[in-house]
């Protein structure tokens, strides 16, 4: 078992992020934070400024306040997404519900994040959605130091060690390895492996994560799956 | 409260009333017509009746003695009091006898009923008294008396008859006690509708006053109300009309609102309390941390206690909002078929690491055809909390600790039965507070968790139209979620 501080670990690749934000200083203080992860970020004051520039501009993800003057955020994403920008984009909005989620995933948000949110699930969330490292969806086997996932088969081995999973830990473990590398947090798991988008209210995600590590991690001497305090989890060789 | 005429004609009773007095005005005003015309037509068909006797009675004469006896009998009847019309005509329309005295030219070329204004001599009773009193001959007072007359042309209804020697005769009665029997008894219905017309009008005024002054009562009332005396009530007469029907409905509503009121008072007291300890709790954090000196280790361990402190706010602050809004109303919207065994086995499966961990036996049995209309994620939530719950207080139990989750349908419902053998709620009072906001039960206290688990979970099954109950178990508590059967459409 391993820890590792959020602030220690960076992201792999940096990535350039349009923020697209009417409170200049919620803007301001996700400018600093991403810079401080490593990331490039613009940012846009209002919807109108905001289409513009992710029209014009390449970015790696969007993150879109969904309330805004002048023209929503919903709004924004659907006529990008009309003239086939695919950016991929997080909404940030302070309607939580179930219904609200599904208006802004339908209007073309890949991710929904209710208000108010740690920046720590803000930061992975964005580096999940880094579209140039989503290309892991095509491929059969996933590879993380001398871990090996076959997805068609439902095998695991590491090593040479075959390891037995329930099917439930199989997709704790899809999950984190097509991730590999990058901060997967508590409610990401829920939302991705269970199909629930709610808190958690106690340690159960903690629970699983620490029964799979065991069965992954037991008889071998370098820890693979890490725990990142203060965010969550990342598979890492 | 004096009202202006306008004023008055603005109310829907004085709108209402006006309407009905105008179909009453219509109605009466059509059986005024029907009532006369009705009498007027028998009292013709009388009269018609009267001259055909008096024709077979004067056929008679005719008979038994020819045209003297008829002239005879003609001149005796027509000097009588109150007399019919008679003439006897030569061939050529000339007067020959009769009290006739003029006609209009072509009467009598036309056999049968005609009815026209005549002139004719009228013998009335007190007259003839008189003459005979006074000594007088009859002849002379009759020619004066007829001349009075003369001026008049009475309307009358007369048959023509041919005799069979050619001769015309004409047998009539006078319309006019037929005409100002009409012309009573159209003054008396006029008079009668005239006289219920003002009474109703009367009635209206005092009645529909007195609705407007209870009307006024009510909106005073309601206004002072507005005005912030949320204790203030409608008066109710006793009377048990429909003022005080409705008068009782809106206090009902108003303790109602009272209530919820009351409610929202306590939740924000409550959320004052639950957020601004832990907001205090940061504050005093960073304080101290910012106020001594010390290692960069300790700044950090600070920062991580500020954060977590923080993400339970977090959870906190979007519990209370989703309670909020699932209390506010209830969405068909989101509502699919959700399949109740899959989440039972979703859950479980979840829970069931944590609840290994913690020395808890879990279990599941799940009736797998049930299913109900709803929200997947909201049940999965409500569910979830339960269960947490119940993993937690069943660890102090003195058997092995178990929890059960059976999914079943009894009469009418779908059951969702979470139990734990710990020592539950004894006290019902307590049970019944349990699923209040922010409510944590002393001893619970030591157990981590913001106390709106069970709100939030009753809140979802009030969402549902269903029910959360809590119910003594043997040992430990059973948490009920109640679903209404789903109606197949």
């Amino acid at each position: 078992m391993s820890s590792i501080q959020s602030g220690e670990i960076a992201y792999n690749r940096f990535m350039k992020i349009l923020i697209i934000e009417d409170d200049r200083e919620t803007a301001e203080y996700l400018q600093k934070a991403f810079a401080e992860a490593g990331h490039t970020v613009h940012i846009a004051g209002d919807g109108e400024t905001g289409f513009a520039l992710a029209d014009a501009g390449e970015y790696d993800v969007m993150v879109v306040d969904r309330m805004m003057p002048r023209r929503d955020g919903l709004s924004v994403i659907a006529e990008l997404r009309s003239r086939g920008n695919t950016t991929p984009a997080l909404i940030l909005s302070a309607l939580g519900q179930v219904d609200d989620r599904v208006t802004g995933l339908r209007a073309g948000g890949d991710d929904y994040l209710t208000k108010p949110y740690a920046f720590s699930e803000l930061l992975a969330r964005v580096e999940v959605l880094d579209r140039r490292a989503g290309a892991k969806e095509s491929e059969t086997v996933y590879h993380v130091g001398d871990l090996e996932l076959d997805r068609l088969s439902h095998s695991v081995r590491r090593a040479t060690v075959e390891i037995i999973l329930q099917p439930r830990e199989f997709r704790l473990l899809e999950y984190l390895m097509r991730h590999a590398g990058q901060v997967v947090t508590r409610t990401m798991l829920l939302e991705n492996v269970w199909d629930y988008h709610f808190d958690p209210q106690t340690n159960v995600i903690d629970v699983h994560v620490s029964r799979l590590r065991g069965k992954i991690e037991k008889g071998f001497d370098k820890p693979i799956l890490h725990t990142v305090r203060g965010a969550g989890y990342m598979l890492k060789a | 409260m004096a009202l202006s005429l306008p004023a008055i004609m603005k109310t829907t009773a004085a709108r209402l009333s006006a309407l009905y007095l105008l179909l009453f005005a219509l109605c009466a005003m059509l059986l005024v017509f029907y009532m006369t015309s009705l009498s007027v037509r028998m009292l013709m068909t009388q009269t018609q009746e009267t001259i055909n006797d008096e024709v077979l009675g004067l056929a008679h004469a005719y008979q038994r003695g020819g045209l003297p006896m008829l002239v005879r009998v003609v001149e005796q009847r027509s000097h009588q009091p109150g007399a019919n019309l008679y003439l006897i005509a030569g061939v050529n329309g000339e007067i020959l006898t009769g009290n006739v005295q003029s006609l209009e030219p072509g009467v009598l070329e036309t056999d049968g009923w005609t009815k026209r204004p005549f002139t004719y001599r009228r013998f009335g009773e007190g007259e003839l008294e008189r003459l005979r009193s006074e000594g007088t001959g009859p002849g002379q007072a009759e020619q004066e008396n007829a001349v009075q007359d003369d001026d008049k042309r009475h309307n009358a209804i007369a048959v023509v008859l041919r005799l069979p020697n050619r001769m015309i005769m004409l047998v009539g009665r006078d319309l006019g006690e037929p005409e100002r029997f009409r012309d009573i008894v159209r003054r008396a219905l006029v008079l009668a509708l005239g006289m219920m017309a003002i009474g109703g009008l009367l009635i209206w005024f005092l009645v529909g006053r007195a609705a407007l002054r209870r009307i006024d009562n009510v909106s005073q009332a309601s206004r002072r109300i507005m005005g912030g005396d949320l204790s203030g009530r409608l008066p109710v007469t006793g009377a048990g009309d429909e003022f005080d029907r409705l008068a009782e409905n809106l206090n009902a509503m108003l303790a109602r609102i009272a209530t919820l009121n009351e409610g929202l008072k306590q939740v924000s007291d409550n959320i004052a309390h639950d957020l601004k300890t832990p907001l205090t709790r940061l504050r005093n954090r960073a304080e101290a941390t910012l106020a001594g000196k010390h290692k960069v280790a300790d700044y950090r361990e600070a920062l991580e206690a500020t954060i977590g402190e923080s993400d339970q706010l977090i959870k906190t602050f979007n519990a209370i909002l989703m309670i909020s809004r699932m209390e506010a109303g209830h969405s068909s919207e989101s509502m699919v078929l959700v399949d109740l065994a899959a989440t039972v086995h979703d859950v479980v499966e979840l829970y069931e690491p944590a609840a290994e961990e913690a020395g808890v036996t879990l279990e599941a049995s799940a009736d797998e055809s049930l299913s109900v209309n709803g929200n997947r994620e909201l049940i999965g939530q409500a569910l979830t909390n339960i269960v947490d719950n119940a993993i937690k207080y069943s660890t102090d139990s003195t058997q092995n600790p178990s929890v059960r989750v059976v999914l079943e349908k009894t009469a009418g419902e779908i059951r969702l039965t979470v139990s734990d053998n710990g020592h539950g709620i004894p006290d019902e009072a307590d049970r019944a507070r349990a699923t209040e906001r922010f409510v944590r039960l002393e001893k619970s206290r030591s157990q981590p968790g913001s106390g709106l688990g069970l709100s939030l979970a009753k809140a979802i099954m009030k969402f549902h139209n269903g029910r959360l109950d809590l119910l003594p178990g043997d040992p430990g508590l059973s948490v009920v979620m109640s679903f209404p059967e789903r109606q197949d459409d």
